[in-house]
């Protein structure tokens, strides 16, 4: 085919079809939102205590932190599907989380005597939480992938862990509803290892499934 | 000048075919010498540019979604073609070789539009990947100047199925291309 042949035809395709590339992305968190709900639903379900949790500053954190580094690492996904797009100062962006974190973290060391510590950080059911964050996170990761395939990433490996860290973090603030483990140290802990594991999928998955 | 591909791009998203094939045709003088280049940076014949020049238009195409009609034009270019740029070269087995900065030096230039089309080698069996009616939608389209209710009347398609058809034919030259051994 001679290229100006091939210029032809694809003016004859200029209108683009489907959602942009920002209302893909929110239709792959609501997708998998409701995924992950309906999961949750079938499997786990509210805590018992949930009206008396609400009062907690503990339970409320962990859907802040949480929240917070879905929102960050969508947002830096969507900035990365878009070739040339400047993204270098926007990767600073994760140390928010990080911070609110090491900031609960310091604060629940203060608040809570050196014998608790322990039983605080190792909780009542750490192992459910390794498994069912991946589980809940794996809806997210797949309507999230779908919608950066459409994207450009210059690293798949990027946007692949990026797609990986909120598809965790939906994950984890979906999961924090039923778990009764609020201290700062048990999230500290096994949610970063939760998300880390979903993460770690995001990456092996977005280095293949993200090439275009 | 990045300002007025700009304009034409922001018009060919809203599917104006002549604005498209205007950008398309305005961008192509500074894709080829850029392939040359990337080529003879690996060390490769640059009798295969125009593939890569083909590789990369469809590459813009297909990823025309992602420009943010709020950025500027000339970065999202050049990110694209460098992208593609590396993975013929990696497809080649060298890396790290792309010259960095060249495409916006060639796309300021107005001596590199005197240059002329080259032949294709893969391009003729990449076009091969298409099925029959893919093909016929393609050649219609080129026959029609990129109408595809003049190509749907010579078809008797319906405008649709043919805009269908020519998009998943696109898709599917674009997949050839990335699975070309260079």
């Amino acid at each position: 085919m001679k290229t100006e042949d091939l210029i032809t035809a694809l003016a004859a395709d200029a209108r683009p079809s489907g959602p942009s590339l920002p209302a893909g992305l929110l239709l792959a968190v609501g997708a998998g939102g409701v995924v992950a709900a309906i999961l949750f639903s079938a499997l786990l379900g509210l805590r018992g205590d949930l009206v008396a949790a609400l009062g907690s500053p503990r339970f409320l954190f962990k859907f802040l932190v949480t929240g917070t580094l879905a929102v960050v690492a969508l947002t830096l996904a969507l900035r990365l599907a878009r070739p040339g797009a400047p993204a270098s100062g926007v990767l600073a962006l994760l140390a928010v989380p990080v911070a609110l974190l090491a900031v609960a973290v310091a604060a629940e060391l203060v608040a809570v005597p050196e014998t608790l510590w322990m039983r605080r950080l190792v909780g009542e059911n750490w192992a459910f939480c390794l498994v069912m964050v991946p589980l809940l996170s794996a809806g997210p990761l797949a309507f999230l992938l779908w919608a950066l395939k459409r994207g450009a990433p210059e690293s798949p490996l990027l946007s692949g862990i990026l797609a990986g860290l909120g598809a965790g973090a939906i994950g984890a603030f979906t999961y924090a509803a039923h778990c009764p483990d609020d201290s700062p140290l048990f999230v500290a802990v096994w949610y970063t290892l939760a998300v880390a594991m979903v993460t770690a999928a995001g990456a092996l998955l977005g280095r293949r499934l993200l090439r275009w | 000048m990045s300002e007025e591909w700009a304009t034409l791009m922001r018009a060919a998203l809203a599917g104006d075919a002549a604005s498209y094939r205007r950008l398309l045709t305005a961008l192509t003088p500074a894709l080829r010498a850029f392939a040359r280049r990337t080529l003879a940076a690996a060390g490769r014949d640059a009798a295969e540019a125009e593939d890569v020049v083909q590789e990369t238009l469809l590459a813009l195409h297909l990823k025309r979604q992602t420009w943010d009609p709020a950025m500027p034009f000339g970065p999202w270019v050049r990110a694209i073609a460098r992208h593609k740029a590396m993975d013929v070269l990696r497809r080649s087995g060298r890396r790290g070789e792309v010259p960095l900065d060249g495409l916006e030096e060639l796309l300021a230039q107005d001596e590199t539009a005197a240059e002329g089309e080259l032949a294709t080698r893969d391009a003729e069996r990449i076009a091969a990947t298409l099925n029959g009616r893919e093909r016929e939608v393609v050649e219609a389209v080129c026959l029609s100047g990129a109408s595809t209710k003049e190509a749907g009347l010579r078809l008797a398609m319906s405008e649709g199925a043919v805009r269908v058809a020519l998009h998943r034919a696109l898709k599917r030259l674009a997949a050839a291309y990335g699975s070309a051994k260079g």
